[in-house]
């Protein structure tokens, strides 16, 4: 992509098949067997499980911001995005957080139990489009976990890129999620990181105020910069109306989506938003795709 | 006096004012400085000084007897506190503590309330930019309250 040109696409499964393997291709509606390797807690609700497949060798090829669902044998399935390194296609990693039964069964998983993956799936963030681009990322909460594939693929080919921003807010500092990653990325010299908080005790030495607050001090040329934004819909809108007030243009603005889903295949209907299923033509989108129907209270 | 007229009119706040106001406001202004952990006011002091951050971090705190200080807002450069001192009666309502060395220019409320008097265009000028700046933390801190990242 040319800078100052249109904003890119996502990235869709039939755009790049050559660059990967869809394991659900065969048989979608089949879970595989992945065994819990480590489960560590980040805040009191949230979890990373590592997951490996039993045969070492047997990786999950995946592009950043795409999903699986996960099945928790006995109790259910729930799409949950893939948070992990996507060089590193042997450990699948995912961030979750405690809200219901099946997130509950998933995060209390043992070491050695089993668990049950399709996937993966989904639309992801442009990160090759994005080349030659200024990168933001902006996430909120949880967010960062879907945001967290494509940092890692901009910090390994961190020459192609121009600057690298990454604005992260959580409600409090024990709400902030891989923590001692964030430090070693705030130390390097190539990656701005801005973490800010709604509310903090005194020893906090960082920001205190909404991710929207933080915006205009990014270092952000409009023509040149692609944002990923991935939170909770209060703030994406919010981010999304900033960022517009800051000249850059809808096409250079892609937002992570989640709706109730069930098949995660475009079949069911269970994630529609307007004309979209967003489990197959998401959950990652480019905004003027979505705009229409985001802020629609009826859909 | 030109340099502290420069600082101003390369601030955010008081972007594209003119000249002129900038010469009438600028006997308001002194640079200060605060050392990290120094405070810039405490809550119930009177509100003599507006800052106008050039560089640097600044924690707004409210004290709990319980739970000793809590950090509601960082400000930092382009930033300003303590536009509120502009209204009766000038008393701080918050803490204000640099987390790291902080510069600023320090305007003194009481002049400033003086010269708008004297010149209502500048006045006008400056509650326009106020206005703004209120209506930017409102939102903010509505945001805030919600707790936007819940679950
Ligand atoms: C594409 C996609 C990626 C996701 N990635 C992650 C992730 O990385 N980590 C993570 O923890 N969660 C993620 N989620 C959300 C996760 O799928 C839901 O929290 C989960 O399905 C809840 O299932 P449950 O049985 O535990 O709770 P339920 O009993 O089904 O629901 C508990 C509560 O959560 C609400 N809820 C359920 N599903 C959703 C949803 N999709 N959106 C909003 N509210 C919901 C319900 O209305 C209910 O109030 C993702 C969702 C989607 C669509
Ligand atoms: S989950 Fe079935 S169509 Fe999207």
């Amino acid at each position: 992509m040319k800078t100052g040109d249109r904003g890119p696409e996502t990235g869709n499964m039939e755009m790049s098949l050559d660059a990967l393997i869809h394991p659900a291709a065969a048989q979608p509606m089949a879970p595989r067997q992945f065994l819990v390797q480590n489960v560590r807690r980040e805040t009191p609700d949230t979890f990373t499980l590592t997951l490996a497949r039993p045969n070492p060798e047997e990786g999950l090829i995946f592009a950043p911001g795409q999903f699986n669902m996960l099945y928790a044998f006995g109790v259910g399935e729930a799409p949950i995005s893939i948070s992990g390194d996507p060089d590193r296609p042997h450990l699948l990693v995912h961030t979750i957080r405690e809200v219901g039964n099946v997130t509950r069964a998933l995060c209390h998983q043992k070491p050695g139990r089993a668990i049950g993956v399709r996937g993966p799936f989904g639309a992801f963030w442009p990160v090759a489009e994005a080349q030659g681009n200024d990168v933001l990322v902006v996430a909120g909460g949880l967010g960062l976990a879907p945001l967290r594939p494509a940092i890692y693929y901009l910090l390994s080919r961190r020459a192609a890129y121009g600057s690298v921003e990454i604005i992260y807010g959580a409600r409090t500092p024990q709400d902030l999620l891989y923590r001692r990653e964030l430090e070693r990325w705030r130390g390097r010299f190539d990656l701005r990181v801005h973490v800010t908080v709604d509310a903090a005790p005194s020893d906090w030495k960082t920001n205190v105020g909404v991710v929207t607050a933080l915006l205009p001090r990014a270092r952000l040329d409009p023509f040149h910069t692609v944002a990923f934004l991935c939170g909770p819909g209060v703030m994406m809108r919010f981010t999304v109306r900033e960022l517009l007030n800051l000249g850059l243009k809808e096409d250079r603005i892609f937002v992570s989506l989640e709706r109730h889903m069930k098949c995660g295949l475009g079949m069911c209907g269970h994630c529609q938003l307007g004309p979209v299923f967003v489990c197959k033509d998401g959950p990652v989108f480019r905004y003027d795709r979505v705009k229409d129907w985001l802020d629609r209270r009826e859909v | 006096m030109e340099d502290l007229e420069a600082l101003l009119a390369a601030h955010p706040f008081f972007q594209g004012l003119a000249p002129r106001f900038l010469r009438l406001i600028a006997p308001c202004a002194a640079r200060v400085t605060f050392n990290a952990g120094q405070f810039l006011c405490h809550e119930n002091e009177e509100a003599k000084q507006f800052f106008v951050i050039h560089h640097g971090r600044v924690a707004v705190e409210i004290y709990r007897h319980r739970g000793g200080p809590v950090t509601i807002q960082t400000l930092g450069d382009g930033d300003v506190l303590g536009w509120l001192g502009f209204l009766k009666p000038y008393h701080w309502h918050l803490d204000a503590r640099a987390m790291e060395l902080t510069r600023a220019v320090g305007l003194d409320v009481l002049c400033l309330l003086e010269k708008c008097q004297q010149d209502h265009e500048l006045g006008y000028e400056l509650l326009k930019r106020y206005a703004h700046y209120l209506a930017v933390q409102f939102r903010v801190t509505k945001l805030q309250i919600m707790d936007m990242y819940g679950k």
